[in-house]
């Protein structure tokens, strides 16, 4: 039977490798992006497995806003590294560094 | 979905339909030729929504089965947050159009930011929270890359960007945790779930929440987005990330703490007071080494957030106060200083180095002399107002029985000091150099002025804010 705890566990997991993929990545800031979707699914999973363990309908309502959200989030994120990628002709994470200190 | 629960939140709505039909019409018309006369809309629009909020709102009104609150503490956030966007947006007008920066989109994208903060100081769920933490992040992420063709415009955005996502991934798996530990997303509910001995999901739902929020205070440790997107926006949007977002921000805070998890001020009192000793360190001696007086606002503005931390580490309705009355300060004397920092050019072309302010006092005595007074109010040097507002979160951290907090706030202050007395020590007694150039538009000068006056007036009443705080403060803390 899978229940509850195994669900949390799943999106623990996917969480951890969502910020170990933002903090580790050396290579390139598209995989950032990816990252950062991670850790949304991984809240996604958290919520819909509360909502049907809790019989609350809420918790699903709250993963549609989230999923919108997210895809903004991503539009708004592609949007400045196409104009980054403009400027600098590079999507390196190593080569965002005009700024230090 | 009723009318009595729209009327609630009409404020928001003008401005969200304000900011759409301003859009339309632009981009039908004259696009960015239209662009000062929005600036000087939206800025209208602003100040006559602050003047609605403040002067006619009454009472705590709860809409839409109790997700969405309109009581005392929103509104004094909402007013401070509409008046200080709106004096961004006045005095950057000249400097954007100088550098053809100005473009429609941003007073368009401010006010919608503006309507994201005012959903984040009035939210009552973890749904509408979210909702409006995002509208305004996808806002503030846009401004800060404002500047399409400049390298660290555009880095700035992206490292915004991402640090941002991450905080609201950290805040979202918190928000989860506590949904599904307390069984509901209210805060009303949220709060009698939080009571006593909690469960250990609701404490990792609790801190991961907060770690969100002190992202997006720019609290230390998670303040490494900041100097970076300080330094790199262009600066009228650097004065608007150091004034409004920070109100919100900080409103945000408070009114999670206090509504969803005020039964438990222990758990959530040492993590933020933490949060603020650490700030308040941070910011004072790694501003020592910053020669560009953008970063150097940065870390002064973690500095100052530390303060603000205070009063709420406290946990009590005078710390709320102390902390509402410290951040209406604050905005202040930012919109004032920032109002210098946008004068600062050579050339017609922008300086942030700090040492092109050598000898500003021979040349420009006024104008001095009121950055002089801004600076000793943000260092905190009786008898100006800067002063009180760190008595206030002092006295708060003293009464809730943080001593050793208020005896580090004291030191980090007097070590902070430092920087503000440095700039003052340029303009007055710095060699010869290349100064600046003369002058100055007057839209800034007026708000460069203002600000250092009531940096001076309001030492006689704090122009009635302290009254204002505590009403607001008595609604969020029972």
């Amino acid at each position: 039977m899978v229940g509850l705890e195994h669900y949390l566990a799943v999106a623990a997991a996917l969480f951890v490798i969502g910020i170990f993929g933002l903090f580790l990545n050396r290579k390139n800031v598209i995989i950032l992006l990816m990252s950062i979707e991670l850790i949304l699914l991984a809240v996604n999973i958290n919520l819909v497995a509360f909502s049907a363990f809790l019989g609350d309908l809420v918790g699903q309502v709250f993963t549609l806003f989230v999923l919108t959200v997210a895809a903004a989030e991503a539009a708004i994120g592609l949007a400045i590294l196409v104009c980054f990628f403009r400027n600098r002709g590079t999507i390196d994470v190593e080569d965002v560094n005009v700024m230090k200190g | 979905m009723t009318a009595s629960d729209l009327s609630i939140l009409l404020p928001e709505i003008v401005i969200a339909v304000y900011a759409m039909a301003a859009l339309l019409f632009a981009v039908y018309t004259g696009k960015d030729k239209l662009a000062p006369t929005l600036v000087w809309g939206t800025a209208a629009v602003f100040v006559l929504c602050a003047a609605w909020i403040g002067l006619t709102g009454g009472g705590t009104n709860l809409a839409f089965g109790g997700s969405y609150v309109d009581d005392a503490f929103a509104r004094f956030a909402k007013v401070v947050i509409l008046l200080s966007a709106a004096a961004v947006l006045v005095m950057s007008e000249g400097y954007m159009s100088r550098r053809d920066l100005l473009r429609f989109e941003y007073p368009i994208l401010v006010a919608l930011a503006a309507v994201g903060m005012m959903v984040m100081v009035s939210a009552h769920d973890l749904i509408v929270l979210y909702m409006g933490l995002e509208l305004q992040s996808l806002a503030l992420y846009v401004v800060a890359s404002l500047r399409r063709d400049s390298a660290k415009s555009t880095e700035a955005g992206l490292k915004y960007f991402v640090l941002g996502a991450l905080s609201s991934g950290l805040l979202l798996y918190g928000a989860s945790l506590t949904y599904g530990y307390a069984g509901t997303t209210q805060f009303a509910g949220i709060v009698e779930a939080a009571s006593g001995e909690i469960s250990l999901g609701l404490l990792f739902g609790l801190v991961f929440l907060l770690s969100g929020f002190a992202f997006k205070v720019s609290a230390a440790p998670f303040h490494m987005w900041t100097p970076d997107v300080y330094e790199g926006a262009p600066t009228p949007v650097t004065a608007f990330f150091a004034t409004a977002p920070k109100m919100a921000a900080m409103g945000l805070f408070a009114r999670v703490v206090h509504d969803a998890f005020g039964n438990i001020p222990a758990d959530w009192g040492q993590i933020i007071a933490f949060l603020s000793v650490l700030s308040m360190f941070l910011g004072a001696i790694a501003a020592i080494g910053q020669r560009n007086i953008k970063r150097l606002m940065a870390y002064s503005s973690i500095a100052h957030m530390g303060y603000a931390l205070m009063g709420l580490a406290a946990g009590t309705a005078f710390g709320v106060q102390a902390m509402l009355i410290y951040m209406a300060i604050y905005v202040t004397m930012n919109i004032g200083t920032f109002a210098f920092i946008l004068s600062m050019e050579r050339d017609g072309s922008p300086v942030t180095d700090i040492g092109a302010l050598n000898q500003l006092s021979k040349s420009e005595p006024l104008k001095a002399l009121a950055v002089l007074i801004l600076m000793f109010s943000l260092a905190g040097v009786p008898p100006l107002v800067g002063f009180f507002g760190k008595f206030y979160v002092l006295r708060a951290a003293v009464e809730a029985g943080y001593a050793w907090l208020a005896i580090a706030g004291v030191i980090a202050s007097v070590i902070g000091a430092f920087y503000y007395l440095r700039i003052v020590f340029y303009m007055y007694f710095g060699e010869e150099g290349d100064g600046l150039d003369r002058g100055m538009a007057p839209v800034p000068w007026a708000m460069l002025m203002l600000a250092a006056f009531a940096m001076v007036a309001g030492v006689v009443n704090l122009f009635g804010i302290e009254g204002l705080a505590a009403a607001a403060a008595a609604t969020l803390v029972n």
